[in-house]
């Protein structure tokens, strides 16, 4: 059994809200170096080469890479062996969001209820906790600021065993393309396939928060991830959806077992900044 | 920065024949005056229409740029301040253009109704680069509070501009940029 105390919790969530928000990951980074390389669209060049001098000044100053700082997605795996003292574990995550949103200068874009008041809650709490018990006595925590220019333009299909991968193929790539602009490509697309309704999103959201350039494990499945890039930037959408080549930096599929009447398929867009970041305590 | 245009230096307000002499497509820099509003400023100046009461800003030949801001850090003019999606601003815009609004900076699609409006009206939709917000911040000179101070991040600000890099994407004759773009380069 190891002891953690709370308080860490929360440091380590203030830390990772600022850090991701300012700071680009060096893989997104470097796959919009390459894309400046491969994009055919002249103006898409300008408009990549435009994100880096963004990110370089945002990680000079410490400022957002966007204004929209999103509302904070935490996936935190816990092993089995901690017991954590001090306070409660979802308080404590929700006070680092405070924490980091308010000392970082992030933008605060929580608003509670969604119908009625939508009144502000000040400090961008509380965040999306995903939790997951793991064996040993470590704790993971993946942080992704998640805006709502992508989060707008994901989708949920009920597919059938029927409609096969051509199915999956043409949701993501009619997805992607009915989007355009309005995600902020090139995007990173999350995908969730099995499970049932709610599984296929959330795991549509844990695509997204892999590290950039990683695969599924299972061959068949990263061979997909690879076609379906292909055929996304097929669409001519483009940096900013104002046209060229580079429409997805990156796909990532996360499957589940499914029930056998079902086929359930979640597509979640992120930005071009696929801002994570990760602590393991 | 495209193949043949040369960027068009504009002021902001804008008066129609600087917006007839602009194209989609063309790279503009503008300077002077622009003011902010997204969703709950838009919804909050509409109802007031509605109730035939003043607007704490007149519209006319105005600029309104979609964006709320990160909050400003000490020693900073401005925080992180890239343009939102516009097309959530659709269903007040019409009305917005009929009170002489000149011109929208935003990002992502607009509706039919938009464009006609555009057309009807003599407006114009510019775009800027969604998610360059601190580059962006970076032409944004001074910043004034005009209206709507308690919904943060979505108050009505003035702010001075100086050489604000975007791209215009409905011109008033209806001529959409992004198709154009998009249609260029599919290979579907």
């Amino acid at each position: 059994m190891r002891e953690i105390n709370v308080s860490e919790i929360t440091t380590a969530v203030a830390k990772l809200c600022i850090d991701s928000c300012c700071f680009l990951p060096q893989g997104v980074r470097d796959k919009i170096q390459e894309a400046i390389k491969t994009e055919e669209s002249p103006l898409g060049r300008e408009i990549l080469s435009t994100l880096v001098a963004n990110y370089e000044l945002a990680e000079r100053k410490v400022v957002p890479l966007c204004q929209d700082t999103g509302l904070l997605v935490v996936f935190i795996e816990i092993g089995q062996d901690v017991h954590f003292v001090g306070g409660d574990l979802e308080t404590a995550i929700n006070a680092g969001v405070a924490k980091g949103y308010t000392e970082g200068y992030l933008r605060k874009s929580s608003v509670g209820d969604p119908i009625f008041t939508r009144k502000n809650s000040g400090d961008n709490t509380p965040a999306i906790i995903h939790t997951k018990i793991v064996p040993g006595d470590k704790v993971n925590l993946i942080v992704i600021p998640k805006g709502c220019g992508s989060e707008n333009m994901g989708a949920l299909k009920m597919l059938k065993p029927a409609d096969g991968v051509e199915g999956i193929k043409k949701f993501v790539v009619d997805t992607v393309r009915s989007a355009g602009p309005n995600p902020c490509p090139p995007v990173t697309v999350g995908i969730g396939v099995g499970g049932n309704m709610e599984l296929c999103a959330i795991l549509a959201k844990k695509a997204l928060a892999r590290n950039i350039g990683e695969h599924n494990a299972d061959p068949r499945y990263a061979a997909l991830e690879e076609e379906l890039l292909e055929l996304v930037n097929k669409t001519g959408v483009g940096p900013s959806g104002l046209g060229g080549r580079t429409t997805a930096l990156a796909v990532n599929i996360e499957f589940a077992n499914t029930h056998i009447g079902g086929m359930p398929c979640a597509v979640n867009l992120n930005c071009h900044q696929a801002r994570r970041a990760e602590m393991m305590i | 920065m495209s193949e043949q245009t040369a960027i068009k230096y504009i002021n902001a307000p804008q008066d129609e024949a600087t917006v007839k002499s602009l194209k989609a497509g063309d790279v503009v820099r503008i300077s002077g005056y622009i003011y902010t509003a997204r969703d709950a400023a838009h919804k909050r100046l509409t109802e007031a229409l509605a109730r035939g009461e003043k607007l704490p800003l007149d519209l006319k030949d105005n600029v309104i740029y979609y964006v709320g801001p990160s909050p400003t850090k000490p020693g900073e003019v401005v925080g992180s301040a890239g343009p939102t999606t516009s097309g959530r601003m659709d269903k007040y815009t019409p009305t917005m253009i009929e009170q002489g609004m000149r011109g929208m900076i935003g990002k992502g699609l607009r509706s039919q109704e938009v464009i006609d409006a555009c057309v009807k009206h003599k407006a114009v939709y510019m775009v800027a680069i969604g998610g360059a917000a601190a580059v962006i911040a970076g032409s944004i000179k001074g910043e004034e509070m005009i209206a709507y101070e308690d919904l943060g991040p979505e108050a009505i600000r003035r702010y001075e501009v100086k050489d604000f890099p975007a791209i215009v994407a409905i011109d008033c004759e209806g001529n959409d940029f992004y198709k154009v773009g998009i249609a260029k380069y599919s290979k579907e």
